[in-house]
């Protein structure tokens, strides 16, 4: 056992305990920022396996995107310090005993099918490459994919928009009505005490 | 390096996998569901890395696929933000239990 692979084990014990961390955690808050951490630890188990762009790529993306998004949304739909109800004792233990089954199971698997391990030592990604091969229309070129994948992050900026806009409150019939008032002939004054009385809550309507 | 073995590192994404699954079952939170998702995708990108750097270390067809599906989660989470405050608007909780309109 070398270096490299104790620093592989503390990265990985490190990414699996703040997982739990995070999805037991009984505070949402906290609970974000141990995903973050966990993210952190994955983005270093790509620095460790020597695919520094990946790597890059979760820090920008993960880290400082969506965890972000994520914290973002906490703050605007309830308050960071409460606490949340727990889950049922019947559903923890059924959960746990899912999860522990499939896990032994995949472990299972993955220990009697015999892959090669023969990590070879000179594998490295050059972001010139991955470039290259990414805009690229030859036969292993990913142009179309790259496309389509444009295409689909396009149509979810302006999906999210159209979701999360607020709903015009009512404003066409406060216009037409403004321009009702406009037609008919009213002496200037009176038009001056008319507009001076209809206050907010005739306009404004709750939705 | 190649004193970890690739199963090794398969476990390693497989705990991450079922520890998110734990939080996808236990969860009533959308924001925390969502955090459990996101954990599940990071285990399947960490197994294209790792399967393309031990078996095929002369291609790079898991760099790519990791890099599409790091764009598609975060398009996912997006969309999946911009659901939670729309329904926070209308409901004042993003409690799953409490979304049953369209349950039958």
């Amino acid at each position: 056992m070398d270096t490299s692979a104790i620093i592989f084990y503390a990265i990985s014990a490190f990414t699996l305990a703040m997982g739990l961390m995070a999805v037991t955690s009984s505070k949402i808050f906290r609970s974000a920022i141990w995903l973050l951490l966990s993210l952190v630890g994955i983005a270093a188990l790509y620095f460790w396996m020597q695919v520094e762009f990946i790597a890059a790529i979760q820090i920008i993306v993960y880290v400082g995107g969506i965890v972000v998004l994520i914290i973002f949304s906490i703050f605007l739909t309830q308050q960071a310090g409460t606490k949340m109800p727990k889950p049922s004792l019947k559903r923890m233990i059924a959960s746990a005993l899912a999860a522990l089954f499939g896990l032994f199971f995949s472990f299972n698997l993955i220990n009697h099918y015999g892959f090669s391990n023969t990590g070879s030592p000179h594998f490295s990604v050059s972001v010139n490459d991955v470039g290259t091969q990414m805009l690229s229309t030859t036969e292993h070129g990913y142009i179309l994919p790259f496309e389509v994948v444009s295409m689909l992050l396009l149509s979810a900026m302006v999906g999210c928009i159209v979701i999360a806009i607020k709903p015009p409150e009512e404003q066409p019939k406060k216009d037409k009505a403004e321009l009702e008032n406009e037609h008919i002939d009213i002496p200037e004054t009176v038009q001056e005490y008319v507009d001076a009385t209809i206050s907010e809550p005739l306009i404004t309507t709750e939705v | 390096m190649s004193t970890v073995p690739l199963t090794h590192i398969l476990f390693v994404s497989t705990a991450l996998f079922f520890t998110g699954m734990y939080g996808l079952f236990t969860r009533r939170n959308m924001i925390t569901i969502l955090m459990s998702v996101e954990l599940i995708l990071n285990s399947v990108n960490i197994n294209f890395v790792a399967f393309n750097k031990y078996l095929y270390p002369q291609k790079m067809e898991g760099i790519f696929f990791t890099i599409f599906i790091i764009t598609i989660a975060a398009a996912e989470a997006a969309v999946a933000i911009a659901i939670v405050i729309n329904l926070y608007r209308t409901h004042k909780s993003i409690d799953v239990d409490d979304a049953t309109e369209m349950k039958w």
